[in-house]
């Protein structure tokens, strides 16, 4: 070696040094279960400044004093109160200004009233406002083992949008060429529903109406003459990947991955997200579906069924929409789960 | 010609184009009057051509250009015919494998039928550049390993696309022709049949893949440290050991107490790579037609091990309310 290359060598080595010095790795390790399995969680400080940003709660509106005549009982002021008439005027008052701030901060309350007469039912969005209402009734009455009791609001989907960032409905694909070519494979193109893969770029069609069907693992070790096939697989396969993607975790955060299938050496989470799919398949099939019939074209996807929820309708990139704060607890009254018996 | 000390060598010693032994046997001419390339000169021999294409040669890349055509423009009409998206999207597109309803029938073309033609097209052209290795080690007089290498490889794709799925019953059961889609069908193949990590064959192959480059690693730098001595001109230090094997055995049973020899390391590296595709290629043949999930067979085998529980084992909800274990 000449002594020129050795000093090359050794500022390049220098250099190296410099340059990996200069990326400092933040990224934080959580060690979830028994070492040597891969049950590890990441995370960073600069992941939880963002998701600390993007969480970020709205101010709750002033507090009701309980006191004063109900809504139902003012009926020379509110007519054609459907399902709100038990609440104190104040109560129901803030129940509509924190719903205007949470879905149409921009529109504001002419979003689903007529101005001129707001007792009407002619703006199709005050029908489906009052289907959401039951919805969120629903969700927090009868899918605790899914939202316990921080429960939802409808800031948690909203977020100041008219309709929420992140619906779905069935997907048919770009146009094909058709004609003899092998087309209608519902797959291999770059799925932005499932992480840029090949695989199945619509799972939830058939899969948050069917949550059953997630199922593709043989339960027994020997061939035993299932039918579940690979296809199966790929769709079950893509709808994790929106899983994981939805709640910003990866794999190991439900299963231990050495065996997707296994319960028993899965954790309590795994559990939670069971009853979230169930929970989904109910709210899409018993309040948004039914819209379909006063939606507009633009609440609707290319084939006319309505716009949907999936996991990252709610949860937005963080396992607990908003980080776990319980938004419910200021609006129990208008929102929580016990009025659920009503719908 | 400092450099010029043995065959690795970078200096590029230019003659005439050497045609090499005729074979007076062979049905067709050599194609082409050979040339030289200094690039590739850097990376093995300077010459290009002449080549000999024959029969099986000239089919097998008519019906590997035919399968590609039916490949690609499957493909290309899945973008309805866009050339940007053809282009940005190539690495996704596939031809897909008929879906599960078609068992073994022969569907439709836009159902699956291309992925039939290509499959054969292609198993085709593969079957005849085989029979060309073969005929062309035979007519230079040589043994047949490569063609028998080859053959290893062969077997491993005959299993994944065709062997498998008439065991299966289903043309579904194979591998779609893309380049991420068959990528994501490793997986979710994996992930069906409860992780192919827990085959013990796939583990096999695994052991014979990165065997494999670990003998080749050792082999090419024990012939290149002995370089000096001559060491590159193998077929002489076999036949008459010379310092080079001397040493480069030496080496080896000093640092790590056993030594190959210049002509068994290379029955090492032939073995361990043709294994490689034949164990996996049982591997892939045992799942879903005998094991249908490797994880649970592991464990009935004792091939798994079992972890100590850090959290409350869950319950599976189904089973909870359906009253029937998973």
């Amino acid at each position: 070696m000449t002594p020129f290359l050795r000093i090359g060598l050794a500022a390049a080595a220098v250099g190296l040094a410099g340059l990996l010095a200069g990326c400092e790795d933040t990224t934080e390790s959580v060690q979830t279960g028994y070492r040597g399995t891969g049950m590890v969680q990441l995370t960073s400080p600069e992941i939880r400044a963002e998701q600390a940003r993007a969480n970020a709660i709205p101010e709750p509106q002033p507090a009701a004093s309980g006191e004063g005549p109900k809504v139902s009982e003012l009926t020379d002021v509110y007519q054609n109160v459907q399902i709100l008439g038990d609440l104190t005027e104040e109560e129901f008052l803030r129940t509509m200004t924190a719903i205007t701030e949470w879905v149409s901060p921009e529109q504001g309350c002419e979003y689903c009233h007529n101005l001129e007469n707001l007792a009407e039912d002619s703006v199709y969005t005050k029908i489906v406002a009052r289907r959401m209402f039951q919805m969120v009734w629903g969700i927090n009455g009868q899918w605790t083992d899914h939202v316990a009791e921080t429960g939802v609001t409808c800031y948690t989907c909203h977020r100041g949008h008219p309709v929420p960032l992140n619906v779905w409905a069935e997907d048919p694909g770009p146009p094909e060429a058709g004609g003899m070519a092998r087309t209608n494979t519902g797959q291999n193109l770059a799925g932005v529903s499932v992480g840029l893969t090949s695989l199945p770029y619509d799972p939830f069609s058939p899969l948050l109406t069917d949550p059953a069907a997630i199922r593709v693992l043989t339960p027994t070790h020997l061939a035993s003459g299932s039918d579940r096939t690979i296809q199966d697989t790929e769709a079950t396969y893509g709808l994790m990947i929106h899983m994981s993607e939805s709640l910003g975790v990866n794999c190991t955060f439900c299963h231990n991955t050495q065996n997707f299938g296994s319960w028993t050496t899965s954790t309590p989470q795994r559990v939670t997200a069971w009853h979230g799919l169930r929970m989904v398949a109910d709210i899409n099939a018993t309040y948004i579906d039914p819209l379909a019939p006063i939606l507009p074209d633009s609440r609707k996807g290319p084939l006319g069924d309505p716009l949907k929820t999936n996991c990252a309708t709610c949860h937005q990139g963080v396992n607990k929409p908003l980080l776990g704060v319980s938004m419910l607890q200021d609006y129990l009254a208008s929102l929580g789960g016990q009025r659920a018996a009503s719908n | 010609m400092a450099e010029y000390q043995n065959i690795f060598t970078r200096v590029q010693a230019r003659g005439p184009v050497y045609a090499g032994v005729v074979d007076p046997r062979t049905s067709w001419p050599r194609q082409g009057q050979g040339g030289f390339a200094h690039i590739l000169g850097r990376f093995g021999d300077a010459q290009v051509g002449p080549i000999y294409l024959g029969w099986t040669g000239l089919a097998s890349l008519i019906f590997g250009i035919a399968a590609i055509e039916v490949i690609g423009l499957n493909m290309w009409a899945s973008v309805n015919w866009d050339p940007v998206q053809f282009v940005r999207q190539l690495p996704w597109l596939a031809l897909e494998p008929p879906g599960p309803e078609w068992g073994l029938s022969i569907p439709p073309m836009a159902e699956g039928g291309w992925w039939l033609l290509a499959g054969a097209l292609l198993t085709t052209s593969i079957l005849l550049w085989w029979v060309r290795v073969y005929t062309r080690a035979r007519a230079l007089g040589m043994g047949t390993h490569v063609a028998w290498g080859f053959a290893g490889a062969i077997w491993l794709y005959l299993v994944l696309g065709f062997i498998r799925p008439l065991i299966m019953g289903s043309w579904s059961e194979a591998v779609p022709f893309g380049i991420f889609p068959h990528l994501d069908w490793t997986a979710a193949f994996s992930i069906r049949y409860g992780n192919l990590f827990y085959n013990p064959f796939h583990a096999l192959s695994i052991v014979f893949l990165y065997g494999s480059t670990l003998l080749f690693a050792m082999h090419a730098a024990t012939i290149l440290a002995v370089g000096r001595y001559g060491g590159e001109r193998e077929l002489e230090q076999i036949v008459d050991r010379g310092t080079a094997a001397e040493r480069a055995g030496l080496f080896w049973r000093w640092t790590m107490g056993f030594n190959a020899t210049m002509e068994s390391i290379h029955r090492w590296a032939w073995w361990f790579a043709i294994l490689c595709p034949i164990t996996g290629g049982i591997g892939i043949l045992l799942t879903g037609t005998v094991v249908d999930n490797w994880y649970l067979w592991a464990i009935e085998h004792g091939f798994a091990p079992a972890y100590p529980a850090t959290i409350p084992p869950v319950l599976d909800p189904a089973a909870a309310a359906m009253g029937a274990p998973q």
